[in-house]
């Protein structure tokens, strides 16, 4: 056995990979709830990638034939509801699991310096996975399906000048149909998958160079004993390895008890007219994206149009975003936790969640005009929470870091 | 971080998800009525299979469904065949018609929906209610309109079984501040062959099997999902105290 690994080790770097990543990888000991996300994020990918594999084996981009072959998965094919539950039950989890790992970012400074590459990464990840998951859903092709993707590609042709050409070109065709649906299944089964991988290898590499942050926001490199070892660092392997599985349990109690016993989750994760097959002449009454999505959404149609054009909301949609690339360039504060903040920063991450939250319950529920004006307020909000933050976070109160991390 | 800020993603969410998103989906007007859903009941799906084959099955289709599936009621290939199968040869068919699609748009102004998920779209109370709904309009091209659908394309094919049905009026001040007819409720002017409680016992069967028929894995979906996570909450237990053991040196 040793032999064998000496043998690939002069051909591979086998053992060197195991101590850089995880044997010898020192991560902060002081881990909290906070941080079971990221791990429990590439559990969820890897659900995805197999039981999409699965799931390509008996399903048919064809416009004719895709809705009775998700049907035929979910009685015909043995297991296949299981396959098919776990990856619909996999789209919304991905999400849930992503935005309270981009929420801890924001609590502790994640993405401060000199971890903006991380975060970068990151936010490419968020948003190959938000294509991942508007190609996807027009597979089943439902109404639902159709008629989701029919308004997201329309709104590329509120873009001045280009915009009904770039419309056309995404579709493939006039309106969304079999055409539309084959390109959407190349990008979502291999395309967008690919790029995912891509940047979530690069994502890890960039944390592994720099080091893992913690709930205090301070590092632990600049401590280190007599052989370089962060003082307050523990290997990756075996503690955070047996942590993360106890992570892994919890999350899948809950994930399998959504598959078994809810996997509609009420409509939220499956759409009750997404059981309706695609029909081009039949507009839906309430065409509502998924919940992952509505937030932009609200932010979309809170925008009143302008100049008889869309394209105001569909750039602040856009904008809503791609801001939060620049993200760590706007926060000033001295400190990176929020544990050692000001009043300020609290109140303004607290709105933000308020108007995040609330504006992805809007996105669900019909535009009337009191909730379009309740939209406007929570979208201003929204942008205030980036654009203002160079000066709340720079003029904020704040209390001393600790020289080394706090465990309990 | 205080505990009372880490409480506020999961709350907010548990708010998210409480709200009544069927409801928002349908926009229906009417109440509907609570469908006598009880997906064991093997005899009450039995019949309601039997109405479902004799009554729908001319004009709509369960596409996905095959006959063969019955064999999860309880009843054997046999029975399926003598008794369920007139619209196919052999049980592992599924669920067609003979009817065109072209042809039947042409009677009815639309095509009858495929069934096969219909209680997973509109919702079982949805169907209970609107197969009890229907009621004489003489201005409708079929006399019969109904109060979940309003305008349906559909003719009331069970009307000898349950009577006809008349609506009675109330008039209402609308939004506009004019008054407007709307219907109360409906009253039985001719009687069927079926009672009242007959009637709905029929219908309560058929909206159960079809709901079955929704998903018929649902049974085998919840017995496993009872296994999977009981299993879980026994690895939480080992994996507890396998982090407890190796974190025991950390300080």
């Amino acid at each position: 056995m040793q032999r064998l690994l000496e043998w690939i080790d002069a051909r591979f770097p086998l053992s060197a990979t195991w101590k850089a990543h995880l044997s010898e990888y020192y991560a902060p000991k002081n881990f909290n709830f906070w941080y079971y996300f990221g791990s429990l994020a590439l559990l969820v990918l890897v659900i995805q990638i197999v039981t999409g594999i699965f799931l390509t084996m008996h399903y048919k981009p064809d416009a004719n034939h895709a809705f009775a072959s998700v049907e035929y998965i979910m009685r015909d094919v043995p297991y296949g509801w299981l396959i098919r539950y776990a990856h619909s039950t996999g789209a919304s989890a991905f999400f849930i699991v992503v935005y309270l790992h981009m929420f801890r970012a924001l609590l502790y400074g994640s993405h401060r310096k000199p971890r903006e590459l991380i975060w970068i990464f990151g936010v490419l990840i968020y948003l190959a996975l938000m294509a991942e998951a508007f190609f996807g859903y027009l597979l089943p092709w439902g109404q639902m399906s159709y008629w989701g993707a029919q308004v997201i590609v329309n709104l590329f042709a509120a873009i001045p000048i280009i915009g009904e050409d770039l419309s056309i070109w995404i579709r493939g065709d006039y309106v969304v149909s079999d055409a539309t649906l084959n390109r959407f299944f190349a990008f979502h089964v291999i395309a967008l998958p690919l790029v995912l991988l891509g940047l979530v290898a690069a994502h890890i590499v960039a944390l592994h160079e720099v080091g893992s942050n913690n709930p205090d926001g301070v590092e632990i490199k600049k401590k280190k004993d007599g052989q370089g070892r962060p003082l307050d660092g523990i290997p990756f392997h075996p503690y955070y390895t047996v942590k993360d599985i106890l992570g892994v349990v919890v999350f899948l109690i809950v994930f399998t008890a959504i598959l078994f016993f809810a996997p509609e989750m009420g409509g939220y994760f499956l759409e009750a007219n997404n059981f309706i097959p695609a029909d081009p002449l039949k507009t839906p009454e309430h065409i509502a994206p998924v919940w992952y999505f509505t937030p932009y959404y609200a932010i979309l149609r809170a925008v009143p149009p302008m100049f008889g054009s869309q394209f105001p909301g569909v750039l602040a949609m856009g904008v809503a975003v791609l801001i939060f690339f620049f993200l760590p360039w706007l926060d000033r504060s001295p400190v990176k936790s929020i544990r050692y903040r000001g009043p300020k920063y609290k109140i303004a991450l607290t709105l933000f969640v308020i108007a995040f939250i609330g504006l992805g319950i809007l996105g669900i529920l019909p535009a009337t005009s009191l909730y379009t004006w309740i939209a406007r307020v929570l979208t201003v909000i929204y942008f205030a929470f980036f654009l203002l933050m160079p000066w709340y976070t720079r003029y904020d109160s704040h209390k001393p870091e600790p020289e080394r991390v706090t465990a309990k | 971080m205080s505990p009372k800020q880490s409480l506020i993603a999961p709350l907010l969410l548990l708010v998210l998800l409480s709200l009544p998103l069927a409801a928002v989906a349908s926009g229906a007007a009417v109440k509907l009525d609570p469908a006598p859903i009880n997906l064991n009941d093997k005899e009450s799906l039995q019949r309601g299979a039997r109405v479902f084959v004799n009554y729908c099955l001319s004009c709509h289709s369960a596409s996905y469904m095959r006959y063969t599936r019955l064999t999860d009621l309880g009843l054997t290939e046999a029975q399926i065949k003598d008794n369920l199968l007139f619209a196919a040869e052999k049980t592992g068919e599924t669920m067609t018609i003979a009817m065109r699609p072209g042809d039947a748009k042409q009677w009815f102004g639309a095509t009858p929906p495929d069934l096969t998920v219909i209680t997973r779209s509109r919702g079982p109370d949805w169907v209970y209610t609107y197969l009890r709904t229907f009621y004489r309009d003489d201005s409708r091209p079929t006399g019969w309109n109904n109060l979940v659908f309003d305008k349906v394309g559909m003719p009331h094919v069970l009307h000898e079984l349950q009577g006809h049905q008349v609506p009675v009026m109330r008039e209402v001040t609308g939004e506009d501040g004019k008054p407007h007819l709307v219907v109360e409720r409906l009253q039985l002017a001719k009687a069927g062959r079926l009672t009242l409680i007959e009637y709905d016992a029929m219908i309560g069967d058929l909206v159960n099997y079809m709901t079955w028929m929704g998903e018929p894995a649902k049974a085998q979906r919840m017995r496993t999902g009872v296994a999977v996570v009981l299993f879980l909450s026994l690895f939480f237990v080992v994996a507890f105290y396998l982090k407890k053991e190796f974190w025991r040196d950390v300080h």
